[in-house]
């Protein structure tokens, strides 16, 4: 019987958003000394202290080893035979589209996001970064209107550097692992939000990341400040062309949330997966931590993470004020050689400190997709309570899940719940969807969704449908 | 109601099918016309869900010999997607749930599928759910039923009835029904068998696999098969029904033997 062959030959599509723009780019020589650290802050014109900040990074990083424990595998990465700067030929930011280079324009175009005045997405900011360095912000003034300030971390340096210098590594100091003292030292760019005291951000906001050298490493800084009872909505989405050699991309995201403020942080992450053989594709080695710093703060992460050939990332919650809430959403779906270890932590440090956890992974192919979360109480969280739910799909016979949840509670009066499942597309399930008519691809995309809805009901509505599209994609091709 | 004249829908010509290399059907024979509803009966393994399941296109069964005509055209040539589309319906012995999948969207798909293969225009949410309401009545279905997953959690009857539901939005023009009444209540029997009646039609036929008399007293089949060891051993009006709820199986035996040494 074919079936589970063909429900793999489906989930092998080819990736779309494959393609190279040519543009003139801006690099560096390849290679990692205190020089290139120097270099990145010199281009930006970067005050003392940043600097400083991005050489003691550097010099932690030189004493510190790659991480080991995560269930991946992959050649050892060569971290100077890697460009740490790469930026389109274009020097300043333009302050209106219109003299944004075309080509530019027309790669997001391709990339479904329109960033011209007249198509853009209505109800939707976005920064659009490509590369090292961000090209163009819409909606600035409007969400200027509201005292809130969404532009590059660049920008930010410039305009608010004293938000910057309280904030930036407050939430993932630069020693936290390997790959934040990596990106500590030479980030380049990145979004940057402050969403003031008592507003409610009138817009989704959005970055979109685009790496276009082949070479170059990606490693963007986000950072999203709410202040006492200001609540925002803020989505990230990733693409990069196919090149067969693999490219890092070690990511830093900061989030902080005041007393009463609530973020909400989607990701849509469909970076290249790397072939059927497991040739190129983007090393994704993320680390993502949400303070909630105030009393009855929320911090809500979503993500649906489809590409990449490794993935290395646990968005994670400290709750630290009383009764304040963290979430976790994830879908992550791994095809052919990928592999994907990824889930969450919740800290809960405050009283009556809530979490919940839903994690959802599909593997196909010859992939492994890994959850693991921690879950830990401290002796002051009287009263918190958290609940976990892991569920895994498996797509044909030779994918493999793993469920790898760590609970530490010091505190006994407190509730930890763990569900788990796993399940398996029969063939009986599709073929009674089939039996109503309903074609092959269809079939398998339906019951993926369906298995991924708890999830996709949380990301903003915008982009729910898109990410429905996206899986359904990664699901179609020929039906043999 | 027999009519010689009416189409032919369906003609299984000794068909031979096999399960995970296990010779199943061996040799089927039969035709069925416009307006006629067949019953098929027989032992538990005697082979009627595997029919049906042949008929239907499921992957896990191979024809090794024989042939099927839909409305005059090779039928096992179909992919089951295709075969459904065109008007072939099957009510399985043992609907299987489908978690995380809307039954209600689920419907919709299905009968949009149905719809388009009939040149008919696409149903949004909004005019499906009229569709649905109105079909609902035909198997005094509630609508609770629509918010959840496919067949998850239903009582076994509620599988049953919910089977029926979407024959009655398909509007098939075969119908099979394997084992549609077992399990099902005596209230549920009737509105189950309520439902099949409504739905028959001149230009339409029902092929009903069943254990018991009590559906065909409903249900007043043209025709009645008795299926044992892969074949129709024997074909009859409704009489033979009630033949074999008095006699029971046993004078199987002796025909099988009678053909095995011919
Ligand atoms: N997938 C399978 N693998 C192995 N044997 C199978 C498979 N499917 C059916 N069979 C066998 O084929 C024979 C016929 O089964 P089938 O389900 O068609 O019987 P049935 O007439 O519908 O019986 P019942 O009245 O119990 O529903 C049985 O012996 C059964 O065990
Ligand atoms: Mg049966």
């Amino acid at each position: 019987m074919s079936t589970t062959s063909t429900v793999s030959d489906l989930v092998s599509k080819p990736y779309q958003y494959g393609f190279v723009t040519d543009i003139e780019t801006e690099k560096i020589d390849k290679g990692l000394s205190e020089d290139v650290v120097r270099l990145i802050s010199a281009k930006k014109n970067e005050p003392a202290f940043l600097l400083a900040f991005r050489l003691k990074a550097f010099r932690q990083w030189l004493r510190m080893e790659e991480p080991q424990w995560a269930a991946v595998n992959h050649p050892e990465i060569d971290y100077q035979n890697i460009i740490y700067y790469a930026a389109p030929k274009q020097q300043e930011k333009k302050a209106s589209l219109d003299e944004v280079d075309p080509k530019l324009l027309e790669t997001f175009e391709k990339l479904g996001i329109p960033l011209s005045e007249q198509k853009r997405l209505s109800n939707v900011a976005v920064d659009a970064v490509f590369d090292s360095v961000s090209i163009a912000t819409t909606y600035r003034e409007k969400l200027a209107e509201h005292g809130v300030v969404f532009c590059s971390i660049s920008e930010a340096v410039k305009d608010h550097p004293e938000l910057i210098e309280r904030y930036l590594g407050s939430v993932v100091p630069a020693s936290d692992n390997y790959f934040t003292a990596l990106n500590s030292a030479v980030f380049s760019d990145g979004s940057f939000v402050f969403i003031p005291k008592g507003v409610e951000c009138p817009m989704e906001l959005s970055t979109y990341f685009r790496i276009n050298s082949g070479d170059t490493g990606q490693f963007e800084r986000t950072l999203i400040i709410a202040e006492e009872g200001a609540s925002v909505s803020y989505l990230e989405g990733c693409t990069a062309p196919m090149f067969d050699t693999n490219q890092l991309h070690a990511a830093v995201v900061e989030l902080v949330a005041l007393d009463d403020a609530s973020i909400k942080y989607s990701t849509v992450q469909n970076w290249y997966a790397g072939d059927e053989s497991g040739k190129g594709g983007i090393y994704n080695f993320v680390t993502k931590r949400g303070h909630c710093r105030g009393d009855r703060s929320k911090i809500s992460w979503t993500q649906v993470e489809t590409g990449s050939a490794i993935t290395w990332k646990y968005p994670s919650c400290v709750l630290q004020g009383a009764d304040s809430v963290g979430e976790f959403y994830s879908v992550a779906l791994t095809n052919n050689r990928q592999q994907a270890d990824t889930g969450t932590k919740m800290i809960h440090v405050g009283p009556r400190t809530r979490s919940t956890i839903v994690s959802k992974g599909i593997s196909a192919g010859h992939s492994s997709n890994s959850y693991r979360g921690l879950v830990q109480i401290g002796p002051k969280a009287v009263g918190a309570k958290n609940y976990s739910q892991c569920d895994s799909m498996l797509i044909g016979d030779q994918a493999a899940a793993n469920t790898y949840p760590y609970i530490r509670s010091q505190q006994p009066e407190s509730t930890v719940e763990h569900e788990a499942s796993t399940c398996r597309i029969s063939a009986d399930q599709l073929f009674y969807l089939q039996s109503r008519g309903i074609g092959f691809e269809e079939a398998v995309s339906m019951m993926v969704s369906g298995f991924c809805r708890d999830v996709f009901n949380q990301l903003p509505m915008e982009f729910a449908a898109e990410a429905d599209k996206l899986l359904a994609l990664k699901l179609e091709g020929s039906v043999g | 109601m027999i009519r010689p004249d009416a189409d032919l829908l369906l003609d299984i010509v000794d068909l031979h099918a096999t399960v995970a290399d296990q010779p199943i059907l061996k040799g089927v024979n039969l035709s069925i016309r416009a307006g006629e509803i067949h019953a098929v009966m027989g032992r538990n393994g005697s082979g009627k869900s595997t029919l049906s399941k042949v008929l239907a296109g499921h992957p896990a069964y191979s024809v090794t010999a024989g042939s099927v005509r839909y409305r005059g055209s090779d039928l096992l040539d179909l992919d089951p997607e295709q075969r459904a589309r065109i008007g072939l319906f099957l009510g399985f012995q043992y609907p299987v749930e489908i978690p995380g999948v809307s039954n209600l969207e689920f419907l919709r798909v299905a009968t949009n599928a149905r719809r388009g293969e009939l040149g008919k225009e696409e149903l949004d949410t909004f005019a499906f759910e009229d569709v649905v309401r109105d079909r609902l009545k035909v198997v005094q279905m509630d609508a609770a039923f629509l918010e959840r997953s496919v067949n998850e959690g239903f009582s076994g009857g509620e599988k049953k009835r919910n089977e029926i539901l979407q024959m009655a939005l398909l509007e098939p023009v075969v119908a099979i029904l394997d084992e549609t009444d077992s399990g099902l209540d005596i209230d549920a029997l009737r509105i189950v068998a309520g439902g099949v009646n409504q739905l028959a039609t001149p230009d339409n036929a029902t092929l009903l696999i069943t254990h018991y008399q009590r559906l065909l007293d409903v249900i007043t089949p043209d025709f009645v098969h008795v299926m044992a060891a892969g074949r129709i051993l024997r074909t009859g009006g409704k009489e033979l029904a009630l033949e074999l709820e008095e006699r029971g199986y046993d004078w199987v035996d002796q025909e099988l033997a009678v053909l095995e040494v011919a």
